[in-house]
């Protein structure tokens, strides 16, 4: 029990009226209001899953029409890729812990960092209203001449919804960039930074560079369905190919904003599980900042058969697989990382085993997407959707969730229930896995993607994934549950649980308003587990 | 790979490597599985394991790591590079066949007149180039069977070339995403002996298709001004396909399908050096069959041989 030691009330206990939450300027505050908006639309985006299993458990299209299941796909990507995914790990644990892992008070622009928080909110309910006035059907991609000027359904909300989520997105990378760069306690140099920390510090040049992008392609979009300026639709004098060019410049980079930030929160997770050093921490940091370099170079591979120039193709090609090369070398260390530690199975460690796993099994996969001459075949099969829900959901919800159980007692004070979390932490890498595997055999055989209605040759491997999906669907709700317990019944926690290393497991727990007592003054490396 | 057949040249191939780099991401997989758990077990907490002694130098080990994959990746990037080239370089005597894609089927018009929908009848063993364009959004034309795949665009002509290698009928499908009722725009190749194709060609046999193009171009009006009597300063098109056309911007321009194309539906944005751009455009009143007819026409009044771009 911490309180004995606690001058100051917590964060948690600084107000309980609505506007003491609303209008918040404390980074803490705003990581709870996120993760209650990300809670929120990742539940209504597997519920959109959840149709989407269910309609191809037979081959005809008898639960949905086929126009409902375009719509319900579309809002599950939609949902899942820019008002979960994208904001899920910088934006609450990010939020959470980057001022109280580099010592610092709070972030650097606290009114901006609420800001940012109303943008996702306003986008949130755009997106809502959208989905409420009959929802939209151009997939999440919102691919030209289609969305512009042959979709009857609501692209404009849609579009608005994601343009001003994208600003939430690139205003959390700025306040980011400059907390790093300039409230770092004594002592902290940058290579004394805690891996979590590099990973946001390159998630938030991703966003701010990339994101402007997709925001600019959003507003053509617009011009093109409301005015008919001719920029993508060939009837009018445009490129649809440009759209893609465009929009995959900002929608590859943004596949490393969602697992950049999870390859950040599995180091923390591992280190503590382990009491070890990272192995080879320069490396994982060069990995880090190269894999956000080259995540900027390799957009066409998106496109290979899109009518892009064979020698595009091929330059594409060897850049997917020189991006392959850092997260190699970061499975590798993390593996290597086990080597003489002193480990104990706790939750949180489960789930990062469980990511490197899924994450190895997406990445190898990618391999074959990256080879110009088999992504002929498996593009825009189910292979494609196969591995982009292991990186993505095997990878980086199994490391969001992992880092929520790990910081739980920091964040609300409390002890969740090991044994439950262990066990939901094994039924997801089984659910997940009977999941999705089977669609990269369906790929493999040639099912494309977005069908409403298939081959019965099919079925089998789709009752399997549907089936898979109930057992997921489980393990999410599992967490819900006994976290939700833990607030009210859960053992009190003290300040370091885990007798973790880092600087925000010397804060109490739940850490005050101010975070830190005295500047902490570091005097070295991350990780300083002792070795015998 | 199992339920797949391997109905064209490519597919050996193809599957040759895809499943080299399946062997291989296996080994990876068992590898890093292996050592995970052996040391999950061995260090597991409490156990007695010796914990003694950092490795200090990690270099060697990072670099063995980091450079042998990279070796790897280059390897399998050189072998999908030389089939990929292979798969996107038509053989100059590949048979043209023509499809135009829109919401939601597959139109297919043969040199001979021959037309089918959702159906595309090809000879055993004869290189096909299929010439495509969309009338509306972007589809792709996808045969599973024969591991092949190329978006149809509406701006413009993309191919795609096979050799099919077994009589049979395979399925077809439109691989991207194309509206209300992308799940149902497939149909199927069907391949046949050549003997048999010659036969289905001869009971199908319409008027060709540079017949009907010839046919549009008085309909259309078109030789009110590109005939060589007409008062019209126009271009001539004797020899227009496959010949270099200077433009009136000063730059050139190859004249292949998608620039003979857009010469009809978008004069304006290539104009001919040495004419006034009074061509009207035609893009409300033709659609891409008939522009495929007419060009059809136009290369049959050319003595260039068929262009093959390997650029696109």
């Amino acid at each position: 029990m911490s309180t004995a030691e606690r001058i100051a009330p917590s964060y948690l206990e600084e107000g309980f009226s609505l506007r003491s939450w609303l209008g918040t300027r404390d980074h803490k505050r705003i990581a709870i209001l996120y993760a209650l908006g990300i809670t929120f639309f990742f539940f209504l985006g597997g519920l959109a899953a959840a149709l989407i299993r269910l309609e191809l458990v037979t081959p005809a299209g008898d639960v949905l029409s086929a126009e409902t299941y375009n719509k319900v796909f579309t809002f599950h990507g939609v949902v899942m890729v820019w008002f979960f995914l994208i904001p899920s790990i910088p934006a609450t644990l990010g939020n959470f812990l980057l001022p109280l892992m580099i010592g610092a008070r709070d972030m650097a622009f606290p009114r901006l960092n609420l800001f940012s928080w109303y943008l996702y909110i306003v986008g949130g309910l755009f997106t809502i209203a959208c989905l409420l006035l009959g929802g939209v059907d151009t997939g999440w991609t919102f691919y030209t001449p289609f969305s512009t000027m042959f979709s009857n359904s609501n692209v404009m909300l849609a579009v608005v919804g994601v343009f001003v989520v994208g600003f939430s997105s690139i205003f959390t990378g700025l306040n980011f960039i400059v907390t790093i760069h300039t409230m770092r306690a004594p002592g902290m140099t940058w290579f004394r930074l805690p891996l979590f920390v590099w990973s946001m510090y390159a998630v938030a040049l991703v966003m701010m560079l990339a994101t402007p992008v997709l925001a600019m392609t959003l507003a053509l979009i617009a011009l093109e369905r409301l005015f008919g300026v001719g920029i993508f639709d060939p009837a009018l004098g445009g490129d649809p190919l440009l759209f893609q060019h465009f929009f995959w410049f900002y929608s590859h980079p943004a596949v490393y904003i969602m697992v950049l930030p999870a390859m950040g929160v599995v180091s923390e997770l591992i280190t503590a599980g382990v009491r070890r050093r990272i192995f080879g921490y320069k490396f994982m940091v060069w990995a880090i900042v190269g894999i956000a370099v080259v995540g900027f170079l390799v957009w066409g591979h998106h496109m290979f058969v899109s009518g892009q120039s064979m020698y595009a193709g091929i330059i594409f090609s060897i850049l997917s697989f020189i991006i392959a090369v850092p997260s190699a070398i970061k499975v590798f260390n993390w593996t290597a990382t086990l080597y003489k530690g002193d480990i104990s199975f706790t939750a949180p460690l489960l789930y990062a085993l469980g990511f490197v796993g899924l994450f190895m099994l997406g990445g190898l996969t990618g391999l074959f997407l990256a080879a110009t001459a088999l992504d002929v075949s498996l593009t825009d099969t189910y292979f494609v959707v196969a591995h982009f829900h292991y990186i993505m959901v095997g990878g980086s919800v199994m490391a969001y969730l992992g880092g929520i159980h790990y910081w739980w007692p920091k964040i609300t004070g409390r002890l969740y229930s090991e044994a439950w979390a262990r066990f939901a932490a094994i039924l997801m890498f089984f659910g997940f896995n009977l999941t999705f595997f089977p669609q990269y055999v369906l790929g493999w055989e040639g099912m494309p993607r977005r069908y409403h209605e298939y081959l019965p040759q099919y079925q089998v491997l789709n009752v399997l994934s549907s089936a898979g999906a109930t057992i997921l669907a489980v393990s999410y709700l599992l967490p819900l549950g006994y976290l939700l317990w833990s607030l009210r019944h859960g053992a009190r926690a003290g300040a370091n649980p885990w007798n973790a290393q880092g600087l925000e497991w010397t804060t109490p727990s739940p850490p005050t308003l101010h975070n830190f007592e005295e500047t902490p003054q570091v005097t070295g490396g991350p990780y300083a587990y002792e070795q015998p | 790979m199992i339920g797949l057949p391997q109905a064209s040249g490519f597919a050996g191939r193809v599957d040759g490597l895809f499943d080299t780099l399946l062997a291989l991401s296996g080994v990876v997989v068992l590898g890093v599985f292996v050592v995970m758990i052996w040391f999950c077990v061995k260090y597991r907490h409490g156990s007695s394991a010796d914990r003694k002694g950092e490795a200090h130098r990690h270099l060697g080990v990072e670099l063995t790591w980091t450079l042998i994959p990279m070796a790897m990746f280059i390897g399998l990037f050189a072998w999908s590079v030389k089939l990929w080239v292979v798969l996107r370089t038509p053989p100059a005597d590949a048979t043209p066949i023509y499809v135009v894609a829109k919401q939601w089927m597959w139109k297919v018009q043969h040199v001979g007149g021959q037309r089918e929908i959702n159906t595309l009848h090809v000879p055993l063993g004869q290189p096909i180039r299929l010439v495509m364009t969309s009338q509306d959004v972007i589809h792709s034309f996808y045969v599973p069977a024969f591991r092949v795949k190329q978006d149809v665009l509406p701006d413009r002509y993309t191919d795609l070339w096979f050799t099919a290698t077994k009589t049979g009928t395979y399925h077809l499908f439109c691989a991207e995403f194309c509206g209300t009722d992308h799940a149902r725009m497939g149909g199927e190749v069907v391949v046949m002996t050549p003997a048999d194709y010659a036969n289905w060609l001869h009971a199908h046999a319409g008027t060709g298709l540079a017949a009907q193009g010839a046919a549009m171009f008085r309909r259309f009006g078109c030789s009110g001004c590109h005939d060589p009597h007409a008062g019209v300063h126009a271009p001539d098109l004797d020899n227009l396909y496959g010949s270099t056309v200077p433009l009136a911007n000063g730059s050139q321009v190859l004249a292949d399908e998608r620039y003979l194309h857009d010469a009809i539906m978008l004069p304006k944005l290539q104009v001919a050096a040495g004419y006034a751009p009074i061509m009207p455009s035609y893009q409300d009143r033709i659609d891409e069959s008939d522009v495929l007819a007419l060009i059809a026409y136009l290369k049959s009044r050319s003595n260039h041989p068929e262009i093959v771009d390997e650029y696109r």
